[in-house]
């Protein structure tokens, strides 16, 4: 909870992941991704670099695309997380998830997660984005198997999907 | 657990801010705005603070506003915002080519205004920008409050002029002169990254002459810097290729202790500050001759 005086120790939080309620007594040093693997057993949300560079571990916080290794988890106290496990509905892949697949914007699929995190948080700003924009977006992470090529065409197929499914 | 513990607080006033701050020792307190520069400090623990002093509650320093002299922009205003901002797109588009040019779209739904000109990073864009854009900055402290010109608030590496009591709250950038030319160049290994180097100008030609220049690099030395005697060298000058050579010529001369490390020899960073000082000049001439036919 916000506290309007110093605290160590624990600090509670309350915050909402894919749509659950957590309440946790958290250390205030511990990051979002840390708090969101060891705590929730959220592991799909991957750790890179851990300063913000590779953006492997982006999640979504209030629908924002965020480095979750940049942020503490007492800061999503009352706010709405979104990470890969809350992409797929009803046991249905999401269309980007499945654009990736159809595209092969993965090898070894340790980064893929940070980019689909970002491309939601895209699509749902702007669901016709230019390819430059897409670019700016892919741009933002850092894959080391696919060349980006690959994912770059996941993107696109995954723009094109959602807004099929919309008209 | 990477960072070193801390304990943690986050205000929602101002006035609990500057209290807790005035309540512990100064040395052992941090502010944090966006965080995309002290987290990786704090996971890193090259910042080992025994307070942190969170302030993305403070919901009054998340604004932009539009006022007579120009816009005020709330110290805790992420860089997202300042992108999104039509009123910015529109009246400064400069800061807006600078802001799309910080890191990629995660840090800047994170990274604040505020935050980059208390960091005082060499190599962020936003402290050179306030340099060419004449703006001013305001601290709070339980003292009260000062402006401070932003020639007088970077002081050198991630140091400002801000006392250990002051807590910067907004920045006051006047309205660029009608006919106004500017431009903004950076270069970064792979984009977003923190840039080798970067330039940044503006000026207004009368008469065929130059009026009011103003120039500055940054990621070239201890900090942001603006080189009034090129600019001194320019005003009253045609904007002739050759003018503008002597300009960057003489700017690059002027740095005294080109920044030297893993990416970048302090050779080649004069070099790119010339080189990037002459485009700059030479795009920010093209806009206000553009500007000044009307086209």
């Amino acid at each position: 909870m916000a506290s309007e005086s110093p605290q160590q120790g624990g600090i509670r939080l309350k915050v909402r992941v894919n749509g659950e309620h957590h309440e946790s007594v958290v250390d205030p040093r511990m990051n979002l991704a840390d708090y969101l693997r060891e705590e929730l057993r959220l592991t799909a949300t991957h750790v890179g670099c851990e300063h913000g560079v590779c953006g492997i571990c982006n999640v979504l916080v209030d629908g924002q695309a965020v480095r979750s290794c940049l942020m503490l988890a007492v800061q999503v106290d009352g706010k709405e997380v979104r990470t890969v496990e809350g992409l797929a509905e009803g046991g249905k892949l999401h269309p980007i998830q499945e654009a990736f697949i159809e595209e092969h914007g993965l090898q070894c699929g340790f980064c893929t997660g940070g980019f689909m995190m970002a491309l939601c948080e895209l699509f749902d700003r702007n669901p016709s984005p230019s390819e430059a924009e897409i670019k700016e977006v892919v741009g933002g992470q850092i894959c080391r198997c696919t060349g980006y090529n690959a994912i770059l065409r996941s993107a696109q197929n995954a723009a094109a999907k959602m807004s099929a499914s919309r008209s | 657990m990477k960072p070193a513990p801390f304990e943690y607080v986050a205000p929602s006033t101002i006035s609990g801010v500057l209290e807790i701050l005035g309540q512990n020792d100064p040395d052992e307190v941090k502010l944090m705005a966006g965080g995309q520069s002290l987290m990786p400090l704090l996971n890193m623990r090259l910042s080992r603070p025994a307070l942190v002093i969170d302030l993305g509650k403070v919901a009054d320093l998340d604004f932009i506003r539009e006022t007579d002299e120009g816009v005020v922009i709330g110290a805790m205003t992420s860089k997202r915002a300042v992108e999104d901002s039509e009123l910015i797109l529109r009246e400064h588009p400069l800061l807006w080519e600078s802001t799309v040019a910080i890191g990629h779209p995660p840090i800047r739904n994170r990274g604040t205004v505020g935050g980059s000109m208390a960091q005082a990073d060499p190599a962020s864009e936003y402290p050179a920008v306030a340099l060419v854009l004449g703006a001013e900055l305001v601290a709070v402290s339980a003292r009260g409050e000062r402006t401070i010109p932003a020639d007088d608030f970077f002081v050198t590496f991630l140091t400002t002029c801000l006392e250990p009591d002051e807590v910067l709250t907004e920045i006051r950038i006047p309205r660029l002169a009608p006919r106004s030319g500017w431009a903004f160049q950076e270069v970064a290994r792979r984009h977003g990254d923190f840039a080798i180097v970067g330039a940044t100008a503006t000026l207004r030609l009368e008469a065929g002459v130059v009026v009011d220049p103003r120039i500055a690099v940054f990621g070239v030395a201890d900090r942001a810097l603006r080189f009034s005697a090129a600019e001194s060298l320019l005003t009253g000058q045609a904007a002739s290729d050759e003018m503008i050579d002597e300009v960057a010529s003489q700017a690059a001369a002027a740095v005294e202790d080109p920044l030297e490390d893993a990416h970048a020899s302090a050779d080649y960073r004069r070099h790119l500050a010339g080189v990037l000082v002459g485009r700059v000049l030479r795009e920010a001439a093209v806009r206000a001759a553009e500007a000044s036919t009307g086209a």
